[in-house]
């Protein structure tokens, strides 16, 4: 079998870090190849070598036995690369037809526009994926996972013979992920070889020949399917072995601190009830499109539920404001720190003092300097947040220092309750399990905490409880003391209740 | 039809029947043949103008304001140039095109070096064009302008008899309003500069990503901006028969927001000639319905400040319904009850 690419000593350096250091890596003519690592493994540096958009500072790429020291954007083209980035580089305004067919009008540098080619191109590369789209449909107006297929069929309309996913699935449903395994499959069928980039691993396994492993800059592992596990995988990325210990919640009979009553929003989740003690971790998961995150904006008073009740302490409470909500001593983690949860240009210090602002004020309402350090202080060394000073801007700061920073924020405003919507994803797992250390520190100092992720194994050994909600309805209620990672797993992927699926439902309802 | 019913054009065209229907039943006058081929023929400039401001806005949301101040500019150096050293009409259509095209480039040289919004840019060549124009002309009002404007203002279609006994016609302003609308029709759907300009709007990562020359095509964009400029400039001294050195400036935001009212977005990527040219039209109706109704024409204007707020807060509401609906819940929605 020769290789389509093959990447000799690659090593690139950005201003005395070493991003890339020396990789080795071929990829075989129609093979599918997983490229998995951490964020700032050097996943995107590797993609910008293949595309042309960066060049190495040292090491040779063959591409179809031809050596090549550097490649410019076009050259790459040209040899048949492409790479769909996750923004997807559309055009909203425009129909499917004419986005597909885009790239080919650039490169016939005709000056008239010839629609019924347009739309023959367009046809044509929907039928190469067998994609059911509406070829006049405006782009805007499609789902992610169409928009995606868009992507695809536009890269298919030249020439391709190696097409590069940079996370493809981030933003999909389970039905639509599967829908585009499939293609990723039919593509190699015809050819193609495909280098799918992840950090699921789940998916990974599902659809790789060999997976390779990035870690700090270098490539660790290439697997064959057969040796790949899920545990493997998370071992040679992080470089760590990662046990999991599950976390029990000291039995109370308390009364519960926060009650849910038939909340329900249209279009959004539906008749969702469910209770949260103190010192409990309560998980919520389920698949994109499930209602999880709806369900915690509504909590949040972002985006306040149509009917239902909600108790804190025994107070039926309105949440229609997210002031109303953290009067009521609820805190919330959002996924993206970077555009919800932080001022990335303000110091660590003012995105921790954001929320308690108000209890700060001193003399004639004045912010009382001592009073807005000791707090700041005292959060940092609990956190254990490593920074120099609370006067470093929280953009210079790595992801799990910057999602330690929200935390400490909410923290910091003493909340009954907390909510964490997928607060730890894209954040290495040294990171991430120091963050689930302090959530199991802080529930056991009494909050309550909802913790919703994607990620089972993360939901499984941090929760007492987990909620599994599907199509904006609470599907099952497990103790996770009673299941193992691959029955919720289960629970979760069943798209419709049916035959042996039922039977679990119901008999852990 | 369910396509219809969702485009700008189809609404607007129903709520300028709807008011011509109302304004006829107040003064009959109104849908009369003269009445209409006046208002056509005072509104090309305008109209004229307003295809430029389109391409702008496809292109990237916020408007070019500069526009009548090279109209202006254009126009008064015409005049002076006609008045000077004779010549015809088609030399005045060419210089005047020349020296707005300048102009414009200019516009979009500024925009590609220092990639500002285009308003910015546009605010400041508006008053340094207008300032000078003021410098060099001292304010001064030419009454009498050469005879070749008014011989080509006098040309009419058709020969026709109003009730009054006055002879009346169709005169060419419309028409080259219709040509520079069928230009422009032309340019945008079937070239690829066309298609450009709106792929650009749409996501000018993307537009460079494929391969459009990004900057080339927004120096063109101003360039003719600049071009209809000349042209409605000599379109201007022919109809008003004069130059006076302000008697553009103040008009562009009306422009811009009959652009805005034809379905052009503040975010780019959005518009068609046709709802130009209804916006154009609906302004035209609602100015002269005032006149015949009687009404104080200051009413106008507050009418135009509604048409801007009312366009920008449609597009930005669909904007916001487009990114809600990217991720959807399937409710199990048996049962639902409000």
């Amino acid at each position: 079998m020769s290789d389509f690419l093959k990447l000799v000593g690659i090593k690139k350096s950005f201003g005395g870090v070493q991003a890339l250091k020396g990789i080795e890596l071929a990829v075989g003519q129609n093979e599918i190849l997983c490229l998995v690592g951490e964020n700032g493994s050097g996943k995107s540096t590797l993609i910008k070598i293949i595309s042309g958009d960066l060049k190495p500072d040292s090491g040779e790429l063959w591409i179809s036995g031809r050596m090549y020291k550097q490649l410019r954007p076009i050259q790459s083209l040209n040899l048949g690369i492409r790479v769909i980035y996750q923004d997807f580089a559309l055009f909203p305004n425009l129909t499917v037809a004419e986005n597909i067919a885009y790239s080919q009008l650039v490169e016939t540098q005709d000056r008239l526009v010839n629609w019924r080619e347009i739309r023959e191109i367009a046809a044509r590369a929907v039928e190469l994926v067998q994609a059911d789209l509406d070829l006049n449909e405006v782009v805007g107006n499609l789902s992610v996972a169409n928009q995606q297929m868009t992507a695809i069929c536009r890269a298919l309309t030249r020439d391709t013979r190696f097409l590069i996913l940079d996370e493809p699935t981030s933003a999909l449903t389970k039905k639509e992920i599967d829908r585009l395994l499939q293609v990723v499959r039919d593509l190699q069928a015809k050819g193609i070889a495909v280098m799918f980039v992840s950090h699921k691993l789940n998916e990974v396994l599902a659809i790789a020949e060999r997976v390779a492993v990035l870690r700090d800059g270098e490539l660790v592992a290439t697997l064959d399917r057969e040796e790949a596990t899920n545990e493997r995988l998370v071992e040679l990325m992080s470089g760590t072995r990662v046990t999991y210990s599950r976390y029990e919640a000291k039995p109370s009979n308390e009364p519960p601190l926060l009650e849910v009553k038939d909340l329900s929003k249209r279009n959004c989740f539906q008749d969702i009830s469910f209770s949260l003690r103190r010192g409990e971790i309560l998980g919520i998961t389920g698949l994109l499109g499930s209602g999880r995150t709806e369900l915690a904006l509504a909590l949040f008073g972002i985006d306040p539920a149509d009917r239902g009740q909600i108790v804190v302490d025994h107070q039926p409470i309105k949440i229609r404001t997210v002031k109303d909500a953290i009067k009521a001593g609820i805190g919330y983690v959002p996924e993206d720190r970077l555009t919800q949860g932080l001022v990335l240009k303000k110091s660590v210090g003012e995105n921790i003092a954001a929320v308690i602002i108000d209890r700060l004020r001193g003399w004639l309402g004045l912010i009382d300097n001592r009073a807005w350090n000791a707090a700041v202080e005292r959060w940092i060394d609990e956190l254990a947040i490593r920074v120099t000073s609370p006067e470093v801007k929280a953009q210079t700061l790595s992801g799990g220092n910057q999602q330690r920073v929200v935390l400490a924020k909410w923290l910091a405003s003493l909340p009954k309750i907390l909510i964490l919507d997928n607060a730890t994803a894209g954040i290495d797992v040294a990171a991430k399990s120091g963050i689930h250390q302090i959530i199991r520190r802080m529930a056991r100092q009494g909050i309550g905490i909802i913790l919703i992720s994607d990620e089972i194994p993360e939901v499984v050994n941090n929760c007492s409880r987990i909620l599994i909600m599907r199509k904006g309805r609470i599907a099952a209620e497990v103790e996770t003391a009673d299941v193992t990672e691959a029955e919720v797993q289960q629970l979760v992927e069943l798209t419709e209740p049916r035959g042996k699926g039922e039977g679990m439902v119901a008999s852990s309802l | 039809m369910r396509k219809l019913l969702k485009q700008t054009e189809f609404y607007l065209a129903l709520v300028i029947l709807l008011l011509s229907i109302l304004i006829t039943m107040y003064n009959p006058r109104f849908l009369s043949a003269e009445n209409i081929f006046d208002l056509l023929k005072s509104f090309s400039v305008m109209g004229i103008m307003a295809v430029g401001v389109l391409f702008v806005l496809i292109l990237g949301g916020t408007p070019d304001v500069s526009f009548t101040a090279i109209a202006q500019v254009a126009e008064y150096v015409v005049v002076i140039m006609t008045l000077r050293w004779g010549g015809n009409i088609l030399l005045a259509f060419l210089t005047a095109s020349l020296i707005g095209g300048v102009l414009g480039r200019l516009n979009g040289c500024l925009v590609n070096m220092f990639r500002v919004p285009t308003i910015i840019i546009t605010i400041a060549t508006s008053n340094i064009f207008f300032g000078l124009l003021y410098v060099f002309s001292q304010g001064q009002v030419i009454y009498v302008i050469h005879p070749l404007f008014r011989r080509f203002s006098e040309i009419r279609i058709g020969n026709l008899v109003s009730q009054h006994g006055v002879y009346f016609g169709l005169s060419l302003m419309p028409l080259i309003w219709l040509v520079v609308l069928i230009l422009g029709w032309f340019v945008l759907n079937y070239t690829r500069m066309g298609r450009d300009i709106y792929a650009i709007g749409g996501s000018e990562l993307a537009a460079e990503r494929v391969g459009i020359p990004v900057r080339r095509t927004k120096l063109f964009v101003f360039t003719f901006v600049g071009v209809l400029a000349g042209i409605a400039a000599v379109v201007h001294a022919a109809i008003v028969q004069s130059a006076i050195p302000n008697s553009l400036v103040g008009q562009e935001l009306d422009v811009i927001a009959a652009v805005f009212l034809g379905g052009a977005s503040v975010f780019g990527g959005a518009g068609t000639i046709l709802g130009t040219f209804l916006g154009i039209l609906l302004l035209a109706v609602v100015n002269n319905g005032l006149t015949l109704l009687g009404v104080s024409s200051y009413w106008y204007n507050i009418f135009v400040g509604a048409v801007i707020v009312i366009s920008i807060t449609i597009s930005a509401v669909q904007r916001i319904r487009q990114k809600k609906t990217r991720v959807k819940v399937q409710v199990d929605s048996e049962g639902w009850r409000v």
